[in-house]
């Protein structure tokens, strides 16, 4: 192995950890959707990482649908997006707080 | 022919039975006539099974038959039957019929009655329990009716329960009987626990299970149960209240059966008496103690039925006086003719309220002599019978109890004597107040009594009839030269070993019968020269006498009023805060945290998401835990 | 096709600079402020992740993820950006819900050092080898490898992820669809769906909270109650 594979696990770490900490500190939609974006990245590399240390294409084949999934969703996401905040200026997710107990 | 027996007890069941379904369509005065029919049948059926048991040998009169099982759980075996002894039979023989002859009054009594047919109902259902109670050959059916009793005389006093004072009489009465039930309950509860059956064959047989200790427990607390059923000291003051009932109420129940229902228990279990002599004395020390304050309180009573009550209270302290000198056949015998003289005055009374239109007060009675002649001729049998004068059955009853009382103890025997004087005198004060003197009921012309008073119809006056007759006659039950062959030796077998008897030479004999006889002239004479012409004499009558020794005032103070305390606490404080508070303190707390947790409900997504976040750093924390200390 | 031994200088200095190029995108993403410029951030990342997957012999893989993520899913998000206005800046200092940033580290923090704590102590990877097949298929290229296991083991899940697209497509189709100007039931009969609600009175995802004009410049950031 070129590389050891623990690196790439710790970046696929830290790059999942700075996703989560955007998706819980923006306010912006689509900004949180980036941040969504950033923790599957980090899934998929630890995936292929994964692949290469145990010897088996699962994990890049996993790989594959992840990304086709991840299109999915990012196209129905931003539909709804688009579909919410139509009228609005700011597209605030703080906005949408009528479900308050 | 005695196996018929119980034809006795089923007869008035039938009639209720028949009254409570069709006795508003029969009304007034059929109703009546079959109740009386019911009874009559019953008594019938009484004299059949007498003359059968009269054909057996002295030895052989008992029957003893099972005809259900009622109750069959692990060791308790109940079954219901009767006990046809020489004591039953006595029993059933008076009850039958003054029961017979009180129905027959009560068809005039209560005529006019809207609720006429319900008076019947009840009264044949009393009759049933009191036969039922008397036959039962186990003490549990013996309990049934106990209570039945209890519950009949709970609707008959209260027979008129429109008047708030009836209503109450008649929850008295019912509490005051629960108290004693309570006291006969446990008496079942510890026989049963030692020696294991609640037939009474099989209780007598095995008496010495008891113990001495438990002998006591036991008869005292029977003497509870009777003192309850028979108003004794310290459960008497049911018994004057009750008289709001009806009349014939008065006569039938508190006169001449259920108040003797205590006293039949008592002879019942007299083999268990006598195991404990220390319970027998309580038993005498009660009777005679009752019997003399009670005379006292009759002497200030302006009600004449109040007066009679009393009379009641007082003559049954004789028996249980003579019970527990072991003078069991005394005390029987005494109990038959207070069941024909008590019953013939309450008759008479209830003559005299009748006539005089529902005047009870004796201050407002007087001359009636010459208007009521048949009621004023049976009251005067009645009123020597319960004197004492010879030679009247009440003597030869009361001088049989006071020479076996003098052999045994001569204080109560004075005691005894004394009340015999008071007897005398108040029972003087109450006739010369009614029907001799001046026509005081004259004066008070109200508008709702219109017409002077008037004599009662045949069916009231001639039960009046036979039970003076009764009253007169009954001495010949029991003379006292004639032991051997009358009343006693009917009696003796029952009592075989337990029966005291005086045995004193002739002389004292005769010598005590001259004491009773000279103490009722006195007590007479007195009567009768101080009420003879006044009407009003306070001194005579004071205030403590009256309140009857203020013994309803003490037991309010003593158990009403901290009563009442206690359940305005259990109200307030124990149901009010701690169980509502236990409740609606749940509801709250629910309520609480929930507008708590709610908080977290935000509705920003982002929280949510800190959620989340939450759940995933706990997961991997659980497995990191799992990983490195497992 | 299988790397050397042990790293190799040029092997080292890739992963170091993927590596910067990565995390500072991410960072990049979540602190810029316009979102233009986070998208550009996020382009970056997806490139520095797509050399590391040549690095790490996926090659079909990082080209796909270029065409894809970095061609299409990007450019959705620049299209929508410019479709909801594109100079909004969101106010990044100021944080309306009470606890949110210092709970939000802490977690994360948390998160992050958990999982390596568990990657270090379970030895990074212990699964069994081999279970879907090799990773190159005795001498043929990745892609043989890979379209091998696809189009055979995973037959079903490919087909079922192809339905996946249309439905998706579909969703976004009737999602984002402007409300008809037609007034009721036309004349071919067709019930009136949300395009007859011009104003979105009717709509019900519009009721979330007061629907503003245009060219409003309220900040909602800074007036949402807490």
């Amino acid at each position: 192995m070129s590389i050891p594979g623990q690196w790439y696990l710790i970046l696929a770490a830290a790059l999942f950890s700075i996703g989560a900490l955007g998706l819980l500190i923006r306010r912006n939609v689509l900004v949180m959707f980036m941040c969504i974006e950033l923790m599957l990245n980090a899934a998929n590399l630890s995936f292929v990482t994964f692949s290469r240390m145990l010897g088996d294409i699962g994990g890049q084949v996993i790989v594959f649908f992840v990304l086709v999934v991840a299109a999915a969703e990012v196209v129905v996401g931003l539909g709804i997006v688009v579909a919410i905040f139509r009228r609005r200026a700011n597209a605030s997710a703080d906005d949408l707080h009528a479900l308050k107990g | 022919m005695v196996h018929a027996a119980y034809l006795m007890a089923v007869l008035p069941l039938a009639g209720f039975a028949v009254l409570v379904v069709a006795g508003r369509r029969l009304g007034d005065p059929l109703a009546g006539w079959l109740a009386t029919v019911a009874v009559l049948g019953a008594f019938v059926v009484a004299c059949v099974s007498l003359a059968g048991l009269l054909t057996e040998p002295a030895s052989a009169r008992h029957l003893s038959e099972n005809y259900f099982s009622w109750i069959t759980v692990g060791g308790l075996q109940v079954k219901v039957g009767i006990l046809l002894d020489p004591l039953s039979m006595t029993m059933c023989m008076f009850v039958t019929g003054v029961s017979a002859l009180i129905h027959l009054y009560s068809i005039g009594y209560m005529k006019g009655d809207p609720e006429y047919s319900k008076f019947f109902i009840y009264l044949n259902l009393f009759v049933f329990s009191m036969l039922l109670l008397v036959l039962a050959n186990n003490l549990l059916v013996m309990f049934v009716g106990w209570e039945g009793v209890g519950v009949c005389s709970y609707w008959l006093v209260s027979f008129w329960h429109e008047r708030d004072s009836a209503a109450s009489a008649g929850k008295k009465a019912f509490i005051y009987n629960r108290i004693g039930d309570a006291g006969f309950l446990v008496a079942m509860f510890l026989i049963f626990s030692k020696v294991g059956s609640l037939d009474l064959a099989t209780i007598f047989a095995h008496r010495h299970a008891l113990g001495s200790a438990g002998a006591t427990a036991v008869a005292l607390l029977l003497l509870l149960a009777a003192a309850g059923k028979s108003a004794q000291i310290p459960l008497f003051n049911w018994l004057p209240d009750a008289m709001e009932g009806p009349t014939p109420v008065s006569a039938l129940i508190h006169a001449a059966t259920m108040v003797t229902a205590g006293v039949y228990l008592l002879c019942r279990v007299n083999s268990i008496l006598a195991l404990s002599p220390d319970a027998m004395w309580v038993v005498a020390i009660i009777g005679g103690v009752t019997a003399f304050v009670a005379a006292t309180i009759a002497t200030s009573q302006q009600d004449i039925k109040k007066v009679l009550a009393f009379s009641t209270v007082s003559q049954i302290g004789y028996m249980m006086l003579a019970v527990g000198t072991g003078a069991y056949i005394a005390a029987i015998f005494l109990m038959v003719a207070h069941a024909f003289y008590k019953g013939l005055l309450f008759l008479g009374a209830g003559s005299v309220i009748h006539g005089l239109h529902d005047e009870q007060d004796l201050k407002r009675m007087g001359g009636l002599a010459r208007l009521l002649p048949w009621t004023y001729g049976t009251f005067l049998v009645g009123w020597l019978a319960i004197a004492g004068i010879p030679p009247f059955s009440g003597f030869w009853a009361k001088s049989d109890v006071l020479s076996n009382v003098y052999a045994k103890s001569p204080a109560l025997w004075a005691l005894g004597v004394v009340t015999a004087v008071l007897t005398a005198y108040y029972m003087t004060r109450l006739f010369v107040l009614a029907f001799r003197g001046d026509e005081r009921w004259a004066a008070s012309v109200d508008d709702h009594r219109p017409s002077p008073p008037h004599e009662s119809p045949w069916v009231m006056r001639l039960p009046l009839v036979v039970l003076a007759v009764a009253a007169f006659a009954g001495g010949i039950l029991d003379l006292p030269w004639v032991h051997r062959t009358g009343f006693a030796s009917w009696l003796a077998p029952v009592f075989v070993h337990t029966l005291y008897q005086a045995h004193q030479s002739t002389g004292v004999g005769i010598s005590l019968a001259v004491v009773d006889a000279v103490v009722a002239v006195v007590g007479l004479t007195a009567g009768f020269v101080f009420w003879r012409r006044r009407v009003d004499r306070p001194a005579l009558e004071p205030a403590f006498l009256q309140r009857v020794w203020y013994w309803d005032d003490l037991y309010d103070t003593v158990i009403g009023r901290p009563g009442q305390v206690l359940a305005r606490f259990a109200a307030t404080v124990v149901d009010g805060r701690i169980i509502d508070g236990a409740v609606n303190g749940a509801a709250s707390v629910v309520r609480r945290s929930a507008s708590g947790v709610r908080r977290l409900q935000t509705g920003y997504v982002r929280n949510y998401a800190l959620g989340i976040a939450l759940g995933l750093a706990a997961v991997i924390a659980f497995i990191i835990s799992r990983v490195w200390w497992s | 096709m299988l790397g050397a031994v042990h790293p190799t200088l040029p092997d080292s200095a890739t992963f170091a600079v993927s590596a910067a190029v990565i995390i500072g995108g991410a960072l990049g993403v979540i602190s810029s402020r316009n979102a233009v410029h986070a998208a550009l951030s996020l382009v970056m990342t997806l490139f520095g992740v797509a050399v590391l997957f040549i690095e790490e012999q996926a090659d079909f893989l990082a080209v796909v993820q270029i065409i894809v993520y970095a061609g299409a899913i990007v450019v959705l998000f620049l299209f929508v950006i410019m479709f909801l206005g594109v100079d909004r800046q969101e106010n990044v200092a100021y944080e309306p819900l009470r606890g949110q940033r210092p709970l939000a580290l802490l977690l994360v923090v948390v998160v992050l050092g958990g999982v390596l704590a568990l990657g270090v102590s379970a030895h990074w990877a212990t699964g069994a080898h081999a279970v879907a097949g090799p990773r190159t298929a005795g001498g043929h290229s990745n892609v043989y490898a890979l379209g091998k296991a696809v189009f055979t083991t995973y037959l079903f899940a490919f087909e079922a992820t192809a339905g996946l697209l249309v439905i998706a497509v579909v969703g976004a189709v009737v999602l984002a669809r402007r409300p008809r100007r037609e007034a009721a039931a036309g004349p071919d009969g067709e019930v009136p769906g949300p395009a007859d609600d011009p104003e979105g009175e009717r709509a019900e995802l519009e009721t979330v909270g007061a629907p503003q004009a245009d060219g409003d410049t309220s900040p909602s950031q800074e007036e949402v109650p807490r």
